[in-house]
């Protein structure tokens, strides 16, 4: 079946949907510069299901098991889900715990980091700058043959774990989650305060995630495959996505109110340049060289990629350890540990990267 | 007829299979190559690869699980 998304104006549309979509969530409740953030939102699921006890990022969002979903549902309806895992798992499960370490030093993934320079945040352009850096030297280690291995084909129960785990996850929002609108039984935590409590209305918050799901999906929309592409291949295609979800969102946020310029006081984010750059360079070098940003890797996850499932219980793992070890950054700054685990990050990064090298 | 060169790039992920097959069209410079995949996104890729390397793409076909690509440049 051709695929209509494939073509310049499908990526186009999508990184254009995508963006709106972002603008109009935080419209909706969602935190401000925050209406998309696949690390913030798996950092506030590790919150709510109490693998952190940080009051204030603390909400199962129904965003992230939306895009999986959506995913699954727009790979079988066009024949590609296909259970496959075996490339490294383990490797990518901890290059999962790396770019969730670094994005929560510069407090956003690449979509967050594109969705606060669309809001104004001048913090971002550190970040971004950091993510080149980071995607830049994994291409170096792709041309110098860089290589995870081959995954091999999994009977189908393999690749629909990671949509279980979503259901789950719906279930346990509709059932568990503090609610001040409808009772449920409260057994997960909520935050009442911060950014945790920003959240738009579950309907829209999954609707919007089920339809970013599918357009991704179709799409292969990713902003490390972006950066990746353009650097490797000089191929400006999925550059001019994620170019589109920057202008879409940008010119979303002027008309709603949301873009207010400036690095003092912006939301969710704190004016360590340094650190905001090292974070996000650690976290593209993860990204690099697992394959996809985090957003691709739960697409992938959802079209019945294991090693992909990995890096995203990896970015689970490490959300929950970032705040209960200091690694996370606040808007006050940099946590307590933050340069420690940053330092790692990209040192495991770097090895994983020299000892995968399969040609000479 | 020229030898065949093929590159199999199944199992690997992007952007495996577009480096592997944009290696050897660099390298023939010219004639005649297959790329077998099973990557979602690979087909798409490698297919704008060879476009702007002024391959052609002749064929796409999809067998047990795997897309076959036949590429050309005269």
């Amino acid at each position: 079946m051709r695929n209509l998304f494939s073509a310049r104006s499908g990526i186009l549309a999508a990184g254009g949907i995508i963006g709106l979509v972002a603008a109009l969530l935080q419209y909706a409740g969602n935190p401000a510069n925050m209406g998309i953030c696949v690390a913030c939102f798996v950092r506030d699921i590790a919150g709510a299901l109490g693998l952190h006890q940080a009051g204030v990022v603390q909400y199962l969002r129904p965003e992230i098991p939306g895009f999986v979903l959506g995913s699954l549902v727009a790979a079988l309806a066009t024949g590609e889900f296909r259970a496959r895992a075996g490339s490294a798992p383990a490797t990518r499960f901890f290059l999962g715990m790396c770019a969730m370490a670094g994005a929560l030093v510069f407090l956003g993934c690449p979509w967050r980091a594109l969705l606060r320079l669309a809001g104004g945040d001048g913090n971002a352009l550190f970040g971004i700058a950091g993510l080149i850096v980071g995607v830049f030297v994994g291409t170096r280690f792709f041309k110098a043959g860089y290589s995870l291995g081959r995954s091999q084909t999994q009977t189908w129960s393999a690749g629909v774990m990671v949509a279980l785990a979503a259901l789950a996850l719906l279930g346990a929002r509709v059932l568990l989650s503090p609610d001040p609108a409808v009772p449920t039984l409260g057994w997960l935590f909520a935050s009442l305060k911060g950014p945790g409590a920003a959240r738009a209305p579950l309907m829209i918050s999954l609707g919007a995630g089920l339809l970013i799901g599918v357009l991704a999906q179709r799409s292969r929309f990713c902003t490390m495959g972006a950066l990746r592409d353009l650097i490797l291949f000089r191929q400006l295609h999925l550059f001019s996505g994620i170019l589109a979800f920057l202008l879409v969102a940008f010119a979303a946020n002027l008309v709603l109110g949301q873009f207010k310029p400036g690095f003092e006081g912006q939301p969710v984010a704190h004016t360590n340049a340094l650190w905001n750059f090292l974070g996000m360079a650690a976290s593209g070098l993860a990204f690099a060289l697992a394959g996809g940003c985090p957003g691709r890797q739960l697409i992938l996850a959802g079209e019945g990629d294991g090693d992909s499932a990995m890096f995203a219980v990896g970015m689970l793992v490490s959300a929950g350890l970032a705040h209960t070890m200091g690694w996370a950054s606040s808007p006050a700054g940099l946590g307590p540990n933050g340069a420690a685990a940053t330092f790692v990050a990209l040192g495991f990064c770097l090895l994983v990267g020299f000892v995968n090298l399969k040609k000479a | 007829m020229a030898d065949l060169k093929i590159v199999d790039a199944r199992g690997l992920s992007c952007p495996q299979p577009v480096l592997e097959a944009s290696d050897l069209m660099d390298s023939l410079g010219s004639g005649r190559i297959e790329v077998l995949t099973d990557c979602g996104a690979s087909p798409e890729n490698v297919g704008r690869a060879a476009k702007a390397k002024g391959w052609r793409l002749v064929s796409s076909a999809e067998e047990s699980g795997a897309v076959r690509l036949v590429l050309e440049k005269p």
